[in-house]
């Protein structure tokens, strides 16, 4: 029979390390209220953490793991873990999974810890509704919020995390999801993808991180329905693609970001019904890509909707609404009679020699803009909307 | 001067021109606004509008002004006065009158539109501050040229020159040396070329204002020291106000000597 | 008798071309003085030297003893009605009154004279709207409304009417006998026989003759002055 046993200030039970040590596997431990500094603390049973009016376990920045899970099906809910410290050696941890499976980690907030949850060779997690507010300065001394590495079958969502290195983190994770998650301020990446493959993301806002998402060396990425906002410095951007094959970029919003998305290397990726507003540029690609499909985007007053660096392409961009569209439409079937291309000549400029920025919307630049959409001698021919739609279109 | 000026603003406040100007602001920034609600965006649209055209006409009505007012300018010229007070009593009138229009046509409809309770009203004094000094410093390029020609056609002709020069065709060759010499280190030669330019200035005071540092700033880090921060925004106004004193102190000087 | 303008050794040239070759010339107080001379004689050039408005390569001009040069103060004893009445067209006649005002610090007879030439009804009208004879009305008003003890008048019979040039001629002869001193350009010699006390011909930057109507009468034997100036131009081959 699975008991509960009491920890308290007023309890029979004074710390977490002796009830534990007094728990079997099944036993709910509930901790009430008051900090609890025990130093590094051990789940080696399956049990429930459960935390009432605010249990503070605090770890007086001595540089140690705070909790580790080492079992199955262990749950922790309603605490506030804080001051785990930061060690130039060790990727210290508010709270560490290993090799365990089935964990469910809610309702906490963790404060100024280095890594806030790290799972390491863990499995069927949830990470629910948890807070984490960090206070990285620099890349090396600082950790990130969710850290995932070799991990299958997680559940991210609900989460908030800000300040940190990357605000999610995966490497070699497959078969996951992180949604509703809100990701701010943090130094590196808002989420952040490493040889990952077969994952989703979805109704996530990333805001004012170096970039908003990095998705790097993975396949099958989905992405659905996330807002890209205020990325904005200079190497900043919304979504940062490196090398991945076979996602879904579906529904997403970026709006002011510096670049809206940059590609470096993408193959067979769908761009369907995102809209980008007011971004420097809206998709920049810079390396070699292939076979996208850019189809029914909003690319609404953004400095550069589009470039494209290679010469040689085959993506197909049709059907998207461009703002800086002037063309017509006799025939009124909504979409425009002339194509459009995306590409000014000022953006094959200035990546040619990036100092004739400060040209920005000069009159000079409009005319030459405006002579090579006439008659195109330097920006590629075939990047071209074919059937650009006269009427933004609604998501 | 302060006479003269008084004088010559209300003179020129009253032309049918002024009118113009000021209902052709008030149209644009109106029908702008209306149409798309867009604060920020009309801003921009209407930035493009006033780096072009607040220079030429003010290039326009100064030179027009001078040659029209020469018999009255004598007149005045045999009155107990300073000469260069004349010419700058002239200079400030038409300036405040041609900004009035300025100001009024473009602040009435975002007044309506309510600036004051919008985060854009930084961005909105800039535009409307460097529409001013762009007036003040075409009108006064205009009234030296006009000073040192004696031909009206030669005078028009030169200033439309100054115009076409520094609105496009500087530009271009902006260009073209940032290409040329693009194996080179050209920050800081950007920046002071924008810095030699009165229109291109202006247009980099809006652009950073309106958040559009961040793609200046990647071009490179001595580009974002420069613009990034106060010290060039200060720097920055600091050189168009040379641009209006410089030529006012040529027009006081050329009109000390010069024989009517 | 005391000059009330003084001019010595005057030169002035415009790039190559000399206007004035030196010339000296006094004119005395109350007295009407006419200045003559074809087109390009360098009498504008003399009346502008001044008035301040042209800077004479050498030479000194004194002004109720004061010399002008690089002075602007003096120019309250001058009155100056230009040739060409062209004033800004946004203004009212009244407005300008009261600018000119403003900067001389009198406008003592301004009722008297805008009485004398009926501009009661144009004062409040915008100067644009004006016809050239108003105008110049205005212009003389302008002219006359100090006391500035020395005016120059510039061709002030330009677009008159009659009635008009009657009350011109009364008012100069008036202000004459009140004291004040008349430097006047025209060409229109009837006026110079009724108002001259004393004439000035120049002719290529120098002058050719300086007395009294009566004086150049009898010195070229003439009994008009209009060919008494003609000799002048036949002797010295211009005509």
């Amino acid at each position: 029979m699975a008991s509960t046993i009491l920890v308290g200030p007023s309890a029979r039970i004074h710390s977490i390390h002796e009830a534990l040590k007094a728990a079997v596997n099944g036993d709910t431990i509930l901790v009430d209220g008051g900090v609890y500094t025990e130093g590094s603390i051990l789940i080696d049973k399956s049990v429930t953490l459960l935390g009432r009016n605010n249990p503070v376990i605090d770890g007086l920045a001595k540089n140690l793991e705070l909790i580790t899970i080492a079992a199955d099906s262990v749950t922790i809910d309603g605490f506030t873990i804080q001051n785990g410290g930061v060690s130039f050696l060790r990727d210290l941890a508010g709270i560490r999974v290993q090799r365990k499976s089935f964990f469910t980690i809610r309702n906490n907030t963790l404060l100024k810890t280095m890594f806030a949850i790290y799972l390491e060779k863990a499995s069927n997690g949830i990470i629910q509704q948890n807070t984490i507010v960090g206070e990285a300065r620099d890349e090396i001394s600082s950790g990130n919020g969710i850290h995932a590495w070799y991990c299958k079958n997680l559940t991210i969502t609900g989460n908030t995390v800000y300040n940190q290195r990357d605000g999610i983190y995966f490497e070699f994770v497959e078969n996951s999801k992180v949604s509703h998650n809100i990701s701010k301020g943090n130094l590196r990446y808002g989420l952040h993808f490493m040889f990952s493959n077969n994952d989703d993301y979805a109704d996530n806002l990333f805001e004012n991180n170096g970039a908003g998402v990095a998705v790097m060396f993975s396949k099958q990425i989905g992405m659905f329905r996330n807002t890209f906002k205020k990325n904005w410095g200079s190497s900043a951007c919304g979504l940062l693609l490196k090398e991945i094959y076979d996602g879904r970029i579906e529904q997403n919003t970026f709006i002011k970001n510096t670049t809206g998305i940059k590609v470096d290397g993408s193959t067979r990726i769908q761009y369907l019904r995102n809209s980008f507003e007011n971004n420097g540029w809206a998709i920049k690609f810079v390396g070699g890509c292939y076979d996208n499909e850019i189809t029914s985007n909003n690319f609404v007053s953004n400095a550069f909707d589009l470039v494209i660096e290679s010469a040689r392409n085959n993506n197909t961009i049709d059907g998207n609404y461009w703002s800086a569209y002037t063309g017509y439409d006799l025939n009124k079937d909504g979409v425009g009679d002339v194509p459009f291309r995306p590409v000014k000549l000022f953006s094959y400029i200035v990546s040619r020699s990036p100092e004739a920025m400060v040209l920005l919307r000069s009159l000079f630049i409009d005319i030459i803009d405006y002579a090579e959409k006439i008659r195109p001698m330097f920006t590629p021919e075939n990047v071209i909307d074919h059937a650009p739609m006269m009427q933004k279109i609604i998501v | 001067m302060y006479k003269i000026l008084k004088y010559a603003f209300y003179d020129l406040i009253r032309s049918k021109w002024s009118y113009v100007y000021f209902a052709f602001y008030l149209l644009i920034s109106g029908s702008l606004l209306f149409l798309t609600g867009d604060i920020s965006k009309v801003i921009i649209s209407l930035m493009n509008i006033v780096l072009v055209l607040v220079p030429l006409i003010a290039s326009i009505f100064g030179v027009m002004y001078y040659y029209n007012s020469r018999e009255f300018t004598e007149l005045l010229l045999a009155q107990p006065i300073r000469r260069s007070n004349i010419f700058l009593g002239q200079y400030f009138g038409l300036s405040v009158s041609l900004s009035s229009s300025l100001f009024l046509g473009i602040g009435i409809p975002f007044l309506f539109f309510g600036i004051f309770r919008s985060a854009e009203i930084w961005n909105f004094f800039i535009l409307i501050l460097t529409g001013v000094l762009l007036t003040f410093i075409f009108s006064a390029l205009a009234f030296l040229v006009a000073l040192q020609n004696e031909n009206k056609l030669k005078g028009f002709g030169f200033m439309l020159f100054i115009w076409l020069f520094l609105a496009i065709i500087y530009d271009g060759l902006f260009l073209l040396s940032l290409i040329v010499f693009k194996d080179y280190p050209l920050e800081s030669l950007s920046i002071s070329m924008s810095m030699f330019n009165p229109i291109d200035l202006s247009r980099v005071l809006i652009l950073l204002k309106l958040d559009i540092s961040a793609l200046m700033g990647y071009t490179g880090a001595v580009f974002r020291k420069f613009f990034g921060n106060d010290n060039g925004l200060i720097l920055s106004s600091l050189v168009l106000l040379m641009w209006v004193i410089i030529p006012v102190a040529f027009i006081a000087r050329v009109s000390k000597r010069k024989d009517f | 008798m005391k000059n009330v303008i003084e001019i010595q050794q005057l030169v002035k040239s415009f790039g190559k071309t000399r206007v004035l070759e030196g010339i000296d010339l006094n004119f005395e107080a109350s007295r009407i003085s006419v200045v003559l001379g074809p087109n390009g004689s360098g009498k504008t050039t003399m009346i502008k030297s001044v008035l301040g408005m042209v800077i004479p390569n050498s030479g000194s001009i004194k002004v109720l003893g004061t010399d002008i040069q690089g002075q602007w103060d003096y120019r309250k004893n001058i009155s100056y009605l230009p040739q060409i009445a062209n004033f800004p067209p946004n203004l009212t006649a009244l407005e300008l009154v009261n600018m000119l005002a403003d900067l001389r610090g009198g406008n003592q007879h301004t009722r008297e004279l805008i009485e004398r030439f009926g501009l009661g009804p144009f004062m409040r009208i915008r100067l644009s709207n004006l016809s050239g004879g108003t105008r110049q009305k205005v212009n003389i008003l302008l002219a006359f409304m100090s006391d500035a003890p020395v005016i120059i008048l510039d061709e002030p019979t330009n677009g008159l009417d009659p009635v008009a040039l009657i009350r011109l001629k009364s008012l100069i002869a008036q202000k004459k006998s009140e004291g004040r001193s008349f430097l006047i350009t025209t060409h229109i010699m009837q006026l110079v026989e009724e108002l001259a006390d004393e004439i000035v011909f120049l002719l290529e930057g120098k002058i050719y003759f300086k007395g009294t109507v009566s004086e150049l009468k009898e010195t070229f034997n003439e009994n008009n002055i209009e060919k008494a100036i003609a000799r002048i131009l036949l002797t010295n081959n211009v005509a």
